[in-house]
């Protein structure tokens, strides 16, 4: 048939390979083209810095500030690192820019598209494997300095409950039954969290937390973005319960911002 | 060594032909209809393996005759929309572009191969009278011999199809409810099956476009919904 390629498989990736290889630019040897100033490169492209994500009563929250940065300068102030991959679960990226958003939109391709195709969507566990292969096809990348680490989190219907999964640069794939931040900021955003976590979170208590966690990072850690009063920016929250992933408004993150987070460290202060 | 014997490319174009609509008017028919908030298709097919499918955000597929190929098509459908989503945006996957293609691939199966494909396929994509250069909504058929039609109101595939636009001409108006549409396509359905039975919810397939849907249009409509629907 004039149309049809030689792939017949249901994964995306593995059919942009075969058939398209021309949309595919392949980092490793781009990398390898400009060896002698490799280095120099990597350190010009954007840089995400801290997110988050941990388990609530209702699900997971998955959180992360907007900040990237070029070596020691502002990328952007509003980059996206959290977005959605289906209607159950979420990616929270990271690392290298471009190269994690990537990985982030061609997840959510790769689960529609195999959904598509076999009539069925994967079984959370299955999602987070298949990201697990992403981050390794990743690897040589990595190795020059491109590193991507994600943390993944959805609602597994199945058994009820929100599941997170963090990874390292190899595709090493370790779910975590409460918490994890991941980025520069991260190791501050998760002993934050760690001090305020308990199994069985309100809504509300999660969301403060998770915005105490951010502003933890932010504070100790110069890559990672604070909330911008001044522009109106906030980090970025989405929730997924039983009912989907949800994008917390700018509203209610202000709220809980100026009324808890805020207060609370200004009582501190005091 | 034997000579092989003449036969004129008119008689072998009308066997292959008599082939094809001998294969898809064993199937039964499915049609495609407007509705006040996008396209509705109502197929009878009492097993689960489907016959209408999501191609991408705003399109969808319908098949009639043989399931491995038309199912095949629909995999090519899904493949060719995804890719030119990834290259381009999501926004520039039209139902004309991957009509058109089915409309090679199938024509090209017509004239080249010993068998043509015994299948018929509808590319229905929701339109939004909101959304700048994706006003309207389409309807395009494809036939066996990679004929290519479009489509306003309503369209039908199968072997019934006359009798599903003889039954539809006169009834069909435009901005209908969905209970309505979908009432309609399984009455149509029905006259052309010659209207010996009703058909029972549980006996129908029914897949929506609906504009108002964030993002992915299609969706399946449930058994209880339709029983719901038709009571």
């Amino acid at each position: 048939m004039l149309i049809r390629g030689s792939y017949q498989g249901s994964s995306f990736f593995e059919l942009l390979e075969n058939d398209h290889p021309q949309l595919r630019t392949d980092l490793r040897t781009e990398l390898r083209g400009g060896a002698t100033d490799g280095g120099a490169a990597v350190a010009s492209v954007p840089h995400g810095t801290t997110v988050l994500a941990f388990r609530f009563a209702d699900g997971v929250v998955v959180a992360g500030d907007r900040l990237a940065t070029e070596g020691h300068r502002v990328a952007s102030r509003d980059l996206q690192k959290v977005f959605p991959t289906d209607s159950h679960s979420l990616i929270a990226i990271a690392g290298a820019a471009g190269p994690a958003i990537e990985m982030a939109r061609m997840l959510r391709i790769e689960l529609e598209h195999y959904e598509k195709i076999e009539g069925e969507p994967l079984e959370l566990e299955g999602k987070a494997n298949k990201l697990s292969q992403m981050v390794r096809a990743n690897l040589p990348a990595a190795m020059q300095g491109l590193v991507v680490v994600p943390l993944f989190a959805g609602y597994d219907p199945r058994r009820h409950i929100g599941r997170l999964w963090k990874y390292d640069v190899t595709g090493g794939r370790y779910e975590e039954t409460e918490y994890d931040a991941s980025g520069s900021g991260g190791l501050y955003a998760r002993e934050s969290v760690k001090k305020a976590f308990r199994a069985g979170l309100p809504r509300e208590d999660a969301l403060r937390i998770a915005l105490q966690a951010l502003a933890d990072a932010a504070d100790e850690d110069r890559a990672t973005g604070g909330v911008d009063l001044a522009r109106g920016i906030f980090p970025l929250v989405c929730v997924c319960t039983a009912s989907g992933v949800e994008e917390v408004d700018r509203e209610t993150i202000e709220r809980v911002y100026r009324e808890q987070v805020v207060v609370a460290r200004a009582r501190a202060g005091a | 060594m034997s000579m092989p014997f003449y036969v004129s490319p008119e008689q072998l174009m009308q066997d292959k032909a008599e082939y094809a609509r001998k294969g898809i008017a064993r199937g039964r028919s499915i049609v495609a209809l407007e509705y006040d908030k996008g396209i509705v298709l109502v197929a009878e097919n009492p097993s689960r393996l489907t016959k209408i499918s999501e191609i991408y955000d705003r399109i969808a597929f319908a098949g009639v005759g043989r399931f491995s190929e038309f199912d095949q098509l629909r995999k090519i459908g899904v493949r060719f929309a995804d890719v030119r989503g990834y290259a381009y945006s999501r926004e520039d996957v039209r139902g004309k572009a991957l009509a058109n293609a089915y409309s090679q691939a199938i024509g090209d199966v017509f004239t080249r191969e010993m068998k043509p494909l015994e299948v018929e396929v509808i590319v229905a994509e929701v339109g939004d009278p909101r959304l700048a250069g994706h006003e309207e909504s389409l309807m395009f058929r494809v036939t066996f011999d990679g004929s290519i039609s479009d489509h306003r109101g309503y369209t039908s595939i199968g072997g019934g199809v006359e009798a599903l636009e003889n039954y539809l001409r006169d009834r069909y108006r435009a901005s209908l409810p969905l209970g309505d549409a979908v009432k309609m396509g399984r009455d149509a359905l029905m006259a052309a099956s010659n209207g010996s039975t009703t058909i029972p919810p549980e006996r129908l397939e029914v897949c929506t476009l609906d504009r108002d849907l964030p993002g992915r249009k299609f969706r399946r409509a449930a058994a209880e919904e339709l029983r719901a629907i038709l009571g």
